[in-house]
């Protein structure tokens, strides 16, 4: 097989306060797939995130995107090639206009005058945003926010893209526009969530980090209805919801 | 995320210096610095006991001397002033390793870092000995207007809360390729900034709202306050 776009080997860390988070994580991520990362509260997701673009160092193990690994030479490569959408967009967008914050990340990497405006112009087509490019971030709604957040992420042309939490707070309605947006992007999607319906809809693997390790790497269908897996690892379905029920409405 | 517990400065214990009302350690901590910038300071021999005073205290608090030090960095930039003095200051010099200084520089330069790190170390001193909710309670009984008692509550409160919110805010700035250092990242660090700013300032609103869907008045006059009001305010604040 190729080189996958994300190598994570045995990583294990814990906090200066000595707090351990992850105990050796293995994960690999191919070229164009969708993978949702399901797991409890506390189970380590966001420090895992947050290893996979060089915020945090690894205590043991290792992070490589498309080969390269994640050490402090290359931190400016890997940033561009990993793109990391929080979950609050209130933390990403800080710029005075929405153009402005869409054309930061491109102009840390050198980009200016008319290319940068046209990536970032290609970046807020691609979540319909364009209209609103010279609104203030804070005028505009939550669901405008996280794809305006999304473009940001979007205008540095990433390898893949690392969504943490993209559901929350979302209306139905942004929610399933979100879900649109995502599924016509041609990138790959690492995807942290325990929006389990919205893992089903969107990502056909999943992986499940429950206390720090990897517990189970399979079709997202399989992990959802596997009730002992589900309840061991405190991952629950929304009432009403049932994946089974539902298999045949996946879009294609 | 790794936060921390309980109030940075603050260094858990039971010693007597811990268990001292809070009121009364302000009052000695005010007193002494009034005595601190009142001596003279040609009186090199009295810093020595008023040093000496400090650890005393310190060390009956069984707080570590490292922990204290280690938080004396925030007096560097004093440190830096006060070293600068000797070489801009005009009169009368004298050769120290070759460098012409002048003597009333020299002594004021010794004056504003031994003042400024008794200072120093006294407040560290209590911060470390006492918990912030007790400082509120203290500066209550000290007869401290309830609305700026509310106002330091309020700060201490929100603290922790604005800076980790500056913490996620550094991190998705690196995560989107910014290195900071250097002129060209000031006017990035300055709209970080501005940003922080209307947020914990629609922060203050959104909490402001709450506090007044709780049946709060902000605009009862302080001195009709009743007892239990005024411990009902910094109640709240923790």
């Amino acid at each position: 097989m190729s080189t996958p776009v994300l190598d994570v080997q045995g990583l294990a860390y814990a906090y200066p306060d000595g707090h351990q988070a992850l105990y050796g994580v293995d994960l690999h991520v191919h070229a164009g797939e969708r993978v949702a990362l399901l797991g409890p509260n506390g189970a380590g997701k966001t420090t895992l995130v947050l290893h996979l673009n060089g915020i945090l160092t690894a205590g043991a193990g290792s992070v490589a995107v498309s080969g390269l690994p994640v050490v402090k030479e290359n931190l400016q490569e890997i940033r561009r090639r990993v793109g990391v959408v929080f979950q609050d967009p209130d933390d990403q967008l800080f710029m005075p206009t929405v153009r402005d914050d869409v054309a930061f990340g491109p102009s840390n990497l050198g980009m200016r005058g008319a290319a940068l405006q046209q990536r970032v112009m290609e970046a807020l087509d691609k979540v319909g945003m364009a209209d609103f490019a010279d609104r203030p971030p804070h005028h505009l709604s939550f669901g405008q926010r996280r794809r305006v957040a999304v473009a940001t992420v979007l205008a540095m042309e990433p390898e893949i893209l690392v969504l943490d939490e993209p559901s929350s707070n979302l209306d139905p309605a942004s929610r399933r526009e979100l879900a649109e947006i995502l599924r016509s992007l041609d990138v790959t999607v690492l995807m942290v969530t325990h929006d389990l319906p919205y893992a089903f809809e969107l990502c056909p693997r999943s992986v499940v980090l429950s206390d720090g390790v990897i517990v189970t790497d399979g079709a997202t269908y399989d992990v959802l209805t596997d009730d002992a897996l589900m309840s061991e690892h405190r991952l629950e379905l929304p009432f009403g919801f049932d994946p089974r029920a539902n298999v045949n409405r996946l879009p294609g | 995320m790794g936060a921390g517990h309980g109030h940075k400065l603050h260094f858990h214990g039971h010693s007597p210096v811990h268990r001292a009302p809070a009121h009364l350690k302000i009052l000695g901590l005010l007193v002494f610095m009034l005595v601190v910038v009142a001596t003279p300071r040609e009186w090199f021999a009295v810093f020595g006991v008023y040093l000496a005073l400090l650890v005393g205290v310190i060390a009956l608090s069984r707080v570590p001397f490292g922990y204290i030090g280690r938080r004396m960095v925030v007096e560097v930039p004093f440190v830096l002033f006060a070293l600068l003095m000797p070489l801009v200051a005009t009169g009368p010099r004298v050769d120290v390793l070759g460098l012409g200084l002048a003597e009333a520089g020299l002594l004021a330069a010794w004056g504003l870092l031994a003042k400024g790190t008794l200072g120093v170390i006294a407040s560290l001193t209590l911060a470390a000995t006492t918990e912030p909710r007790d400082l509120l309670v203290g500066l209550e009984r000290l007869r401290v207007p309830a609305q700026l008692v509310q106002i330091i509550g309020f700060m201490i409160r929100y603290l922790d809360v604005v800076t980790d919110e500056l913490r996620r805010m550094r991190v998705a700035r690196e995560s989107r390729g910014f290195q900071s250092g250097g002129l060209r990242s000031w006017p990035v660090h300055a709209r970080t900034a501005g940003a922080l700013f209307i947020r914990s300032y629609e922060r203050g609103e959104r909490v402001h709202l709450a506090m007044l869907s709780r049946g709060y008045q902000s605009s009862a006059a302080p001195h009709r306050k009743t007892k239990g009001t005024a411990d009902q305010g910094s109640g709240s604040l923790r």
